[in-house]
């Protein structure tokens, strides 16, 4: 039974990396953009909803209301003015933008905020757990969490495969020269994609407040789970980074059941055995020529 | 008669290596236009600088009376350029239907919507759900030549459309022209097979070398004097 719980635990964590990953994947997706300030942009929104429950005495949930298409707004305005100029010139050249940006963020956070570390409130809901018999519980947090990755990642593909502008999106992921010959304005595109994906790191980035404490130095390490998540699932397939958050959540799981100091490494070992046996993770596209 | 695309003594470069020499192109609304010549003679860097991919070092490109020196490749889908790329270049992770759609994004107002693209190539419909990759290469182009259509232009580029296509598949496409043509769109075609360029064509013109060495009514010309005109001097 301790196992079942085990691995239960463990998908719920998954849900939690899939969650943070989700945008990380769609802008590699879109853009072929690894963005190395993912992490940092997320603890950026967790540190505005602080601000937003300081000063103007909200609710830490009603925080998402504000900040969440805030981060959607410099998302666009970041894809627009600084990461277009990287995309097509060559991998390194994001590589090296957005590492930059991430020492940025995080500086410009340690400066206003100190190092201190900080945490948003989310109610009895943290507290609360939903007993499933024989002795098994799952953390209501922990669930809604997951339930947020699903419907996110699910709202996300919806959006890529139903909408115009999902269209738009993909065309310019297979072919932007082309894609501007059926008058489609890649900058404009990318610039929204971001957007898109900046709205979920704010989600991820808050729900991550909420649920662990935070400083402005905790990106970079929230930056290696999502980055795992999204190369186990398979880069660019947002239910193959669902799928790489929960293989990751459970492999940390279980290795910590094994021996408590091995639950990181235990993701590590499963990340890199993916990464030599199956390259193009568990739900990589095939690309076609 | 104004021309609806005007390029006066247009230069374009490959980094240092000079593609184009002070070519002179009109065409006139309404008109079909064929633009034939040898492997390399610039006819598709040519049909490039008139998209916007290529930018000429000087001359002009005009279209409607507008110099589009300022106009980005993407914003001449919305004035009325439609273009069918050498090689097609679907977008492969998208299905055939979602392949129109994108080409409809900047449409103007006009006769061209799904329905009447399925009713030019009927072989479309059963196809419409299918990734575009995995059609064969004629399916292919019948999708690439609806998918410009979608955008309803007044004038359509058609970069060597039956290259690679077996001939009752270039006889097919061809076919199609007509309808489009009687539509009242002006096309501009690159091709390599002079027959087919010239059956087609009201005016033909010849590039050899980044140069214009011929140019004339389709009927007029003799096809051994654009034979001659394709392979240079006096083979």
């Amino acid at each position: 039974m301790i196992w079942v719980n085990t691995v239960l635990q463990g998908i719920l964590l998954g849900g939690y990396y899939a969650l943070f990953a989700a945008g990380l994947s769609l802008m590699f997706g879109v853009m072929r953009l690894v963005n190395l300030a993912h992490g940092d942009l997320a603890v950026l929104a967790a540190f505005g909803s602080v601000v937003l429950v300081d000063q103007a005495h909200l609710n830490a949930w009603a925080t998402l209301i504000v900040v969440v298409p805030l981060m959607a707004v410099i998302g666009y305005l970041l894809q627009r003015y600084l990461l277009n100029l990287t995309v097509g010139v060559t991998p390194l050249a994001s590589i090296l933008v957005t590492f930059g940006l991430s020492i940025i963020i995080s500086n410009a956070l340690l400066q206003v905020f100190s190092a201190d570390s900080r945490g948003l409130q989310a109610g009895n809901i943290s507290i609360e757990a939903i007993g499933l018999g024989d002795g098994l519980a799952v953390g209501r947090f922990d669930v809604l969490v997951f339930g947020v990755a699903v419907v996110l990642l699910a709202g996300l593909q919806l959006f890529l495969s139903r909408t115009m502008t999902g269209r738009l999106m993909r065309a310019c992921a297979d072919d932007r020269q082309t894609a501007s010959l059926m008058g489609i304005n890649e900058r404009h595109v990318y610039a929204l994609a971001t957007a898109v994906a900046l709205a979920t790191v704010a989600v991820a980035g808050i729900l991550a407040g909420m649920r662990t404490q935070f400083t402005p130095t905790s990106g970079p390490m929230d930056l290696i789970f999502a980055f795992e998540a999204v190369v186990i699932g398979g880069l660019g397939s947002l239910w193959g980074t669902l799928a790489g958050g929960i293989v990751l959540g459970v492999a940390q799981t279980v290795g910590g059941q094994i021996n408590s100091a091995d639950q990181i490494l235990a993701g590590h070992l499963v990340f890199l055995a993916v990464l030599a046996f199956r390259p193009r993770g568990l739900f990589g596209r095939v690309t076609v020529a | 008669m104004t021309g609806l695309l005007e390029v006066e003594r247009a230069n374009t470069f490959y980094g240092h290596f000079h593609a184009l020499f002070d070519i002179e192109l009109e065409v006139a609304e309404g008109e079909t236009i064929a633009v034939v010549g040898a492997n390399g003679a610039g006819k598709s860097t040519l049909l490039r600088t008139i998209t916007g991919v290529l930018h000429p070092a000087s001359g002009c490109v005009r279209f409607d009376g507008r110099d589009l020196k300022q106009t980005p490749a993407y914003r001449r889908v919305a004035l009325g350029m439609a273009m069918v790329p050498e090689g097609r270049r679907l977008f492969p992770s998208l299905t055939v239907e979602e392949n129109l759609l994108v080409g409809g994004y900047r449409a103007r107002p006009g006769p061209w919507q799904l329905a009447r693209v399925y009713d030019l190539f009927p072989l479309l419909t059963r196809l419409r759900r299918r990734r575009a990759v995995t059609l064969s290469g004629g399916e292919q182009q019948a999708v690439a030549l609806g998918r410009a259509l979608m955008s309803n232009p007044r004038l359509l580029l058609l970069d060597e459309v039956s290259l690679g296509l077996a001939p009752v598949l270039v006889r097919q496409l061809y076919g199609a022209l007509p309808e489009v043509q009687a539509a009242g769109t002006t096309i501009l075609l690159v091709e390599q097979d002079v027959h087919q360029a010239m059956a087609v064509a009201d005016r033909v013109y010849c590039l050899l070398e980044g140069r214009c060495v011929l140019q004339g009514q389709a009927s007029e010309l003799s096809f051994e004097q654009v034979r001659r005109a394709y392979f240079g001097g006096n083979r």
